[in-house]
Formats: structure tokens, sequence, C-alpha cells
């Protein structure tokens, strides 16, 4: 470990509401070294005024309720702490929180969908947000987070999973060329619950998406994909942190993006903490991107840090390269043009995780989108 | 009635000189055999002519029907009628057996086969190989055995019906049984005469099943000698040993 080298589970440990317990970040911290925080238009600095708008659109499941609150209403905030600049700015800055809330024992017949909707202001004004999503113990739900139109946008939302309850989460960031967001997901588990995310990026100049998950008691899982398409000029970075406190947890991480144009970046961090006290832990993690011209970079970090002696199982995967020259060879072989093939490739690629999204309209749509992306 | 005309071909990989002046015609109706020894340049002769990267040209012609084939995209060659059976098939992860044959045929065939058609003949086309209709839904070539990725580069043959075959050492790595379906495979492919085959082997053994023509001794890089079947009689009793002698 080298001298400005500190342990994982040091790095996530500064958490405070106040902003003012958070330096403005320069780039030189291990946190903002990838981000180019020139184009973060203030949210990181204090200068983004909260003068934009997004709107909160919810199409919502009817066992489901949705409310509107203000700053005060004890049921947000609850699950977390910002760990961050700018986690901490979108909490100081937020006006209203939508809370939804999924009943004990209720299984909602079907998604419930929010739909997010950068309105500019004209004057390119930032805006910040909160979302509560509260899923009672035994429990089952499916969320829809849906990004769309030109926005300065940071935001927390809390997914608070309870005892025994299931929530299956898709959040789509397809905003428009010039939006920015950075986001925090923090996930927490109870008691047996089951967590599943799946991210998909596609759209925006900088997007900054931190999910975490932390649990509360035994037997809870998480199993977190994401699937982003990076083009010229885009930079798109997750950062994963799945913090192990509790024995006999799982949490399974599969991201994979394809990357093509003059300065695409991508940028993934996988943080998996496994704390002394969670033994029987099973862990794995992978990220792979395909890049498919020159001038397009990723960059590609996993750490696992493991403090107890006892893991049912720990592993961490990167992978980032080119189309296979052999690949595309073989099936030009068979005549299908370059194109097509490069197309058959990079679908299979990603197509393999996007299979995995149960809410058939948005995958179709995801699909959509990655075959508008390649015909590009 | 097709003819692929090799004329002196030359090749170098990585700007080392491997083919050296290759001469070779393969009509329609005719079975040639390629056969020579590891490391001869069999495989060279193979990829050259599909177009793969890794090969540069350094001289001579390849036409089908008078086209020039070097002047054409990898992809351009194989609608041109050209087909490589290859000898080692790469895996190809998140693409689908149906769904590559399916683009497969529709690029080579110049529209979509109809739904139905297409998996009669897809069908048909495994029954005949004895490949477990299930492969459809599998990657591509993505954990077949030795054998079973050569059953579908002969599938594939056969659904795509191109004018000229080559295959290179489909025969290598089969079990007598595999080798029994590949071969019988082959045959029915050449049997409406309205196409060429050139195969390429290092062992005589799959010509007892796939009669040639005519009979090329591969060495050094060039033909060093030609012809019947009886040839590879002569080369089952004595080996390569002569020719690489006298190509060394
Ligand atoms: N990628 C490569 N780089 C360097 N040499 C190669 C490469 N591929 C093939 N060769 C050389 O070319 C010669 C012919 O190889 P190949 O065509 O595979 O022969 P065969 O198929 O008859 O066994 C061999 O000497 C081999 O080492
Ligand atoms: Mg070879």
């Amino acid at each position: 470990m080298g001298l400005n080298e500190k342990p994982l589970s040091t790095l996530h440990e500064k958490a405070s509401y106040d902003l003012g317990d958070f330096e403005v970040p320069t780039g030189r911290e291990e946190a903002w070294r990838f981000t180019p925080l020139s184009r973060l238009k203030g949210l990181h600095s204090g200068k983004a005024e909260a003068v934009g708008h997004v709107r909160v659109d919810v199409d919502a499941a009817p066992e489901v309720t949705v409310e509107t609150v203000g700053r005060d209403d004890a049921r947000v905030g609850k699950s977390f702490m910002p760990t961050d600049r700018v986690s901490a700015q979108a909490w100081n800055s937020f006006e209203k929180a939508t809370v939804i809330t999924v009943p004990r024992e209720a299984v909602t017949s079907k998604a419930t969908v929010l739909t997010l909707t950068g309105e500019p202001a004209g004057n390119g004004g930032a805006a910040y947000g909160h979302i509560v999503v509260k899923v009672e113990p035994l429990a089952e739900a499916v969320v829809v987070l849906d990004h769309r139109g030109s926005a300065v946008y940071a935001d927390n939302i809390e997914f608070v999973v309870g005892e025994g309850a299931s929530l299956k989460v898709v959040s789509l960031q397809d905003w428009a060329d010039d939006a920015v967001h950075v986001s925090h997901h923090h996930a927490q588990l109870a008691k047996d619950s089951t967590f599943r995310s799946f991210v998909v990026t596609l759209g925006g100049d900088l997007v900054r998406l931190s999910p975490s998950v932390t649990y509360t008691a035994p037997g809870g899982d998480a199993d977190m994909s994401g699937v982003y398409f990076v083009d010229a000029g885009q930079h798109l970075e997750h950062r994963l942190l799945v913090d192990h406190s509790q024995p006999n947890c799982k949490s399974n991480v599969d991201y994979r993006g394809a990357l093509q144009g003059e300065a695409a970046h991508a940028v993934w961090i996988g943080d998996v903490i496994i704390r002394v006290e969670a033994e029987g832990t099973d862990t794995y993690e992978l990220n792979r991107n395909l890049i498919l011209t020159d001038g397009a970079r990723a960059d590609s970090v996993p750490n696992l840090e493991i403090l107890t002696g006892e893991v049912a199982g720990a592993g961490h995967a990167s992978a980032s390269g080119r189309l296979d020259d052999e690949h595309i060879f073989y099936l030009q072989a068979r005549g299908i043009p370059h194109d097509e093939a490069r197309r058959l490739v990079v679908r299979g690629f990603l197509g393999q995780l996007i299979e995995k999204i149960e809410i058939d309209e948005i995958r179709e749509r995801v699909l959509g989108a990655l075959e508008a992306e390649l015909s590009r | 009635m097709s003819t692929l005309e090799i004329r002196d071909l030359q090749v170098a990989v990585e700007d080392k000189e491997i083919l050296r002046g290759v001469n070779l015609t393969v009509k329609s109706g005719q079975t040639h055999a390629i056969m020579g020894p590891n490391g001869s340049g069999k495989s060279t002769l193979a990829y050259a002519i599909a177009g793969h990267p890794k090969y540069t040209i350094t001289g001579g012609q390849v036409l089908l029907d008078g086209v020039d084939l070097l002047e054409l995209s990898v992809d351009e060659r194989a609608r041109a009628g050209l087909f490589l059976a290859m000898q080692y098939p790469v895996e190809v992860p998140g693409v689908s057996v149906s769904n590559f044959l399916r683009s497969a045929v529709t690029a080579v065939r110049g529209e979509a086969p109809k739904l139905r058609e297409f998996a009669k003949d897809l069908k048909g086309g495994m029954d005949a190989l004895s490949i477990d209709p299930a492969f459809a839904q599998r990657n591509l070539n993505e954990g077949f055995s030795g054998g079973e990725k050569k059953r579908h580069e002969i599938l594939q043959m056969e659904l795509l019906k191109p004018k000229i075959a080559v295959l290179d050492e489909t025969d290598s790595g089969l079990d007598v049984d595999a080798l029994r379906v590949v071969s019988e495979g082959i045959n029915r492919f050449r049997s409406s005469g309205e196409t060429g085959v050139l195969l390429i082997t290092h062992y005589t053994r799959i010509l007892r099943y796939v009669t040639p023509d005519h009979v090329h001794v591969f060495a050094g890089g060039r033909i060093v000698e030609e012809g019947g079947p009886e040839l590879a009689e002569k080369l089952e009793a004595e080996g390569y040993e002569q020719y690489t002698k006298a190509s060394a």
C-alpha cells in the first residue's frame, strides 16, 4: 500500500449531513480523481444555484402510497448519511422529497414508474432531489426510475428494504446530451431481504452514479447489474460500494459497458468491504468494457477488502478490451457485413445482461436504445 | 458452373514469407485434397483466400468466376460464394447459433429467409449432422467440443451453399463416428455437382470417406507434387519426409 493509499474501509467512513464537513473537491482526492470537475456545472462547489427544475411524475402500482413531503418528514434521511460533497449538497438543497411506501406484505401488481424530467430553466440552473422507497417487511415491489430531458441534477435516493422484503429497481439514465447528473443510490437491507438493481446509463454529458449497499442484519442479498454505452465526449461514471458489516449476506455486481468515439470515458469503481463481523459473506464483482474505437477510454478499478477470516466466497474481475478481430473475422467470413458483425458482438456482450431486465417494456426500450447507439 | 483459380499466390505473415507461389484451379463438381505436414502453409492458404487481416498478399491472384477475390472484403468474398470451414472456429460469446445463422443466411442470400422455412432447414441440417437441437440457442461455439465445432462448420456450409468450400483440417480431432457424420455432410454438399471442394488435411483418414479427384502435396509454402487419389495412398505409406527434405 502506497503512502497516499488508505484502506478502503476508511475511505468511506466520513459521513455527515453537514455540507461544511466536506471540502470542495479539487480533483486530487481518490473519490474525485476520475471526474472532470469543470463539467459538473458547480454541483461540487456550491456554485450551482437551485433554480433549475426536475419534474417527478409517478405512475404507481395501486398497492403503494406516493407522497410528496417536506425536508422535516421523519422518513427522510433515515437510512443513510452523505459521504461526499455533492451528496451533502443535494441533501442540503432539496425542497420536496418523494416517498414511496410499499405496505407490509403487499405484492405490487405492476411496476411503479418514476419519471424524472429535466426542464431546462434557460439559465442552466441546477436542481436537487430526494427520493425514499420504503418496502415494508415481506412486501415485494418493482420500481423504475426513468431520467430524461436536460438538467444539472444532484440527488440522493434511499431504498429501504424491510425484513424478508424484495425490491427490484431499474434506473435508466436516458438524459439529453447536455445533462449533468450526480446521484447516490443507498440501499439498506434488513434481515433476509433481497435487492435487485439494474442501472442503464446512456445519455448525458456527465453522469456519476454511486450505488451503495449496507446491511442491518444477516441474510440480505444484493444483486446489482449495470449497462452503459458511452459516446464521444461523454463521461459516464459508476462507483459501487457494498459494505458487508453483517454475517451471511450476499452481493453480486456485474457492470458492462461499450465505448465509442473520441473522448468517450467510462469509469467504474467497485468497492467491496467485508468487515470483521461479516462472516459467511458471499460476494463477487465484475466489470467488463468493450472499446469499439480509438480515443475512448475505460478506467476500471475493483477493490476488495477482506477483514474477516471466514468468507463463503469473495472475488472480483475486471477486463477492458477491444472488439476481438477474430470474432469479427469469423462472422464476416459467413457473409455478415462488418458493421452488422460488430453490432451482433456488442449486442451479445451487453445483451446477456440486458436479458436480466424482467420488465418487457423497459428491456425492449433498452435494446432499442442500444441498436440506435450502435447504428450511429 | 464455378471456378476458383489461384494464380502464383504469395503470402507473408508478419514479414515472413509463407506461401511461395501457389497455383491451383478448383471447378464445381471437383474435390481437391491438399495434404502436407504441419507448418507447410495450408492454413495460411485457406485464410489468405478468405481474407484474414493477419495475412499479407505479396503477389498473385485468386479469382472466383473471374472476379478477383483479393479485391473484396471478407464478407464480400463469402457473399461471392466462398466458404472457409476453419481449423479452429472461435467462440463468440453472446451470439446464439440460430441468430448467427439467420444473419449469415440473410447476408448471403441477400434477403431474410422465411422464418418457418429457416427453422425447418436448420432443424433438418442439425438432424443430419446429429447435432442436438438445443445447440441453436447456445452461444456460437462457446463450450463446444472440438467435434461439435467441426459439425457446426459443416452445418453452416450446408445452409450457406457456397460455390467453393475450403475445408481446413475439418477432420482433425474427430473420433471415427464424428468423422463419418462430417464426411457424410461433405458428400451431401458435393453431391449436387454444383460446388467445388478444397479439402485441406494432414491425414489420409478422411479421404477414405470423401474421395478426392485430385491430390496436391503441400510443402514449404507451395505445391510440390500432384496426382490422383493414388497419391494419397503413397503418402499414407511413405509420409511427408521426402517432401520436407526437398523443400528445406
Ligand atoms: N501469426 C503468425 N505469426 C508468425 N508465423 C506464423 C503465424 N501464423 C502462421 N505462421 C507460420 O506460418 C507457417 C505456416 O503455418 P500454417 O499455415 O498454419 O501451416 P499448416 O496449416 O500447414 O500447419 C508456419 O511456419 C507458422 O509458424
Ligand atoms: Mg493448419
